[in-house]
């Protein structure tokens, strides 16, 4: 019998996992005829302790760097034995995604395969203990970009990986939000049924790398939607088709950035003030960008 | 069992083995080709792209990678949906692989690969030798090395056959001299597609990725059950030794034509000397051991075709009886001394009865040629080690001591 959700519980995520609400957004809006591929990280190590799965469809793991490779073997398999409709999903973190998997996602994107790419985007290594990645935002305190005496915490703005997919051609772009499942299960939905290499970018807030309570997952998502940090949009054969206004609900940065303990010490350090006034200027800019 | 060649030379071609082991990979009927050009390997993966082209390979889908990494990445997915899945790549690129190397072989995807054998960089030289595969030895893949083009053209279809039985499913490297094999004209036979056919039925893997039937694969395994994984792995490659052996027997009998199974012997019944030795250089040993023999020299041949899994026993038959046993290696274990297939062949003959003296050249470094005269110095090296026992156990050939 088939679980409701195609992602079955009992997985091993944290409680309030953005990793969880992710997958079940994806697998609702792809539906059972899927294939999904996973990288390594907090998603496959949670979901699939041998002899246990979470998966109530085919899921591979193979390595870390290579989700986009096997998504395209898998294709190419399909279609050469005949095989058609099933959708082909690879879903994994920012690092697999936007570090080490890079070559691997750029090469399946330029190669055009049929495939629908979900990167999971908690900003950094969540699984090897809230490292930076080129995902971590700016002014972010991880282990590896920790704020100290002399540190304001990570010291670069967040890779635009939209943009870079967007460079490839693809027909369908699209960022989501765990706060706003009905989008992303559209998006989802949407992106799986055009033909070519399509790519969902999630803002998916982790409870403990990012350091709030283990209720507050989608609280913290729609703050960054609403702040104008984590514009959502859609790009369609390169044309900007859709933006999700915000209008007067629009919320200054601090209200998003204490939230979280990643971010405590911009309001506890000497100079704090310009730091979050640095984010305010990326979230204006956006706004100004996109329409917000 | 005898095993007499049934070639018939009017059905005979002169191609480049680049173009043998290409037609082969097509007549074995393969549905994804994913593969990143890198010399001298190129050669075979362009022939395959002009078939593909030509419409020649039905059912098929050749993916144009952007590495080496992501050329078997993609044969992990395809392979998973049951695509019977190729690749070929050489030195760098075979080790780029490496990490994927060991994921092919832990999910037990039957699939196949020539590696054109060449030399690894620093210094990078594009030449052949056997360090690249030889390094990539235990990461569970079935390694056979072919000494002509006849031979690696018929190894392919063993390897699927050999590969996709479901008491192993374990990946086969089929390994060619690059340069020497891969870009040399030769006569052979072209794998035949009606024996083929018959000889190496469709892929069939009892577990596949089908949203039908969900499976999970690539889970990961703590301590409770990882030994358990590593076990079968390693009992699947002791199961190969007898499959390898028969499904060279079968090819015999289907095609006529045989070039060992684990292992081959020539003039080794009544030999003292025994060289050791696995790819292209098997054939200029021949016409030494050709020329030895016309002097009453009691010298014979080993040629060792499948390292992994390593034929233990089949080469303790072979040298139990000789007086000294000499091991060519196209490869090195720095920090050894030695090279790979004389480490592994004492290591074998210890805690044995069989006590014969085995001396050990690192050969044909990064493409340096290999003339008959130095091999006739090696066999009077051990005819000297037959007389006054060893004196350098393991050293390098040819050596160019002005030069250092």
């Amino acid at each position: 019998m088939k679980s409701i959700s195609l992602l079955a519980p009992g997985h091993r995520g944290c409680a309030g996992c953005c990793d969880a609400m992710a997958a079940k957004f994806t697998l609702m809006g792809a539906g059972e005829d899927c294939i999904v591929v996973s990288p390594t990280g907090c998603l496959e190590v949670m979901t699939t302790p041998y002899p246990e799965t979470s998966w109530d469809i085919p899921w591979i793991h193979s390595l870390f760097e290579n989700a986009s490779a096997v998504a395209s073997g898998i294709e190419a398999g399909l279609k050469a034995l005949g095989k058609q409709g099933t959708k082909v999903i690879a879903m994994g973190g920012d690092g697999a995604t936007m570090d080490i998997g890079l070559q691997a996602l750029s090469g399946a994107f330029e190669r055009g395969h049929n495939i629908t790419y979900v990167c999971i985007d908690n900003e950094a290594y969540m699984n090897t203990g809230v490292q930076r990645s080129a995902a971590t935002p700016y002014g972010a305190s991880t282990t590896t970009s920790p704020a100290g005496k002399v540190s304001f915490g990570n010291p670069r703005p967040k890779k635009n990986m939209p943009a870079i997919i967007l460079a490839h051609g693809s027909p369908y772009v699209a960022t989501t939000s765990l706060a706003y499942p009905k989008d992303m299960i559209a998006k989802v939905k949407k992106a799986t049924e055009i033909e070519g290499p399509t790519y969902i970018h999630c803002h998916a807030p982790c409870t403990t790398g990012w350091g709030f309570d283990t209720s507050k997952t989608v609280e913290v998502a729609r703050m960054a939607v609403q702040t104008g940090l984590w514009p959502l949009f859609e790009v369609e054969d390169g044309k900007m088709t859709k933006v999700r206004k915000i209008g007067n609900n629009k919320k200054p940065v601090e209200e998003y950035l204490k939230m979280q303990r990643r971010f405590k010490h911009l309001f506890t350090m000497e100079g704090g003030a310009e730091e979050i006034a640095k984010i305010q200027a990326l979230a204006d800019k956006n706004i100004e960008e996109f329409g917000l | 069992m005898t095993h007499e060649m049934k070639t018939d030379k009017k059905n005979m071609v002169v191609v480049e083995g680049s173009y043998a082991v290409a037609h082969a990979v097509k007549t074995c009927r393969p549905n994804v080709i994913s593969a990143y050009p890198i010399t001298p390997q190129t050669h075979i993966v362009e022939d395959l792209s002009k078939f593909m082209a030509d419409g020649e390979i039905p059912n098929c889908e050749y993916i144009n990678v952007e590495s080496e990494f992501s050329a078997l990445s993609a044969l992990v997915g395809s392979s998973a949906v049951g695509a019977r899945s190729y690749s070929a790549t050489t030195s760098q690129g075979l080790e780029l692989m490496h990490e994927v190397l060991f994921n092919v072989a832990g999910m037990r995807l039957p699939i196949i690969m020539t590696v054109a054998n060449r030399a690894v960089s620093a210094p990078i030289n594009i030449w052949n030798d056997h360090q690249d595969s030889i390094s990539q030895r235990d990461t569970g893949w079935i390694q056979l090395y072919a000494e002509n083009i006849q031979e690696i053209s018929d190894m392919t279809a063993q390897a699927f056959k050999i590969s996709e039985d479901r008491d192993i499913m374990m990946p086969s490297m089929t390994c060619m001299d690059g340069f020497i094999l891969s870009h040399v004209y030769e006569p052979l036979v072209l794998l035949e597609q009606d024996i083929t056919d018959e000889f190496l039925p469709p892929f069939r893997p009892e577990r596949i990725l089908d949203p039908k039937n969900p499976m999970t694969f690539g889970a990961f395994a703590d301590p409770h059950f990882y030994t358990e994984f590593r076990y079968q792995q390693e009992r699947a490659m002791q199961n190969s030794l007898k499959k390898i052996e028969d499904v060279a027997n079968e090819f015999y009998d289907m095609y006529g034509r045989y070039f060992g199974g684990l292992i081959d012997e020539y003039q080794t019944e009544d030999a003292d000397i025994i060289i050791m030795a696995m790819g292209s250089i098997i054939g200029t040993i021949k016409d030494v051991i050709d020329r030895l023999r016309e002097k009453n020299v009691k010298i014979g041949l080993l040629k060792v075709r499948a390292f992994r899994p390593f034929p233990a026993q089949d080469i303790m038959n072979v040298i139990k009886d000789a007086k000294v046993v000499v091991v060519l290696d196209k490869n090195i274990s720095l920090g050894m001394n030695a090279g790979a297939l004389f480490i592994e062949t004492k290591s074998v003959l210890y805690n044995t009865d069989i006590d014969v003296p085995v001396i050990g050249y690192m050969i044909g470094q990064g493409g340096r040629d290999i003339p008959m005269s130095t091999i006739e110095k090696i066999v009077s090296d051990a005819e000297e080690v037959m007389r006054s026992g060893i004196k350098i156990e393991s050293q390098f050939t040819d050596l160019k001591e002005e030069l250092i």
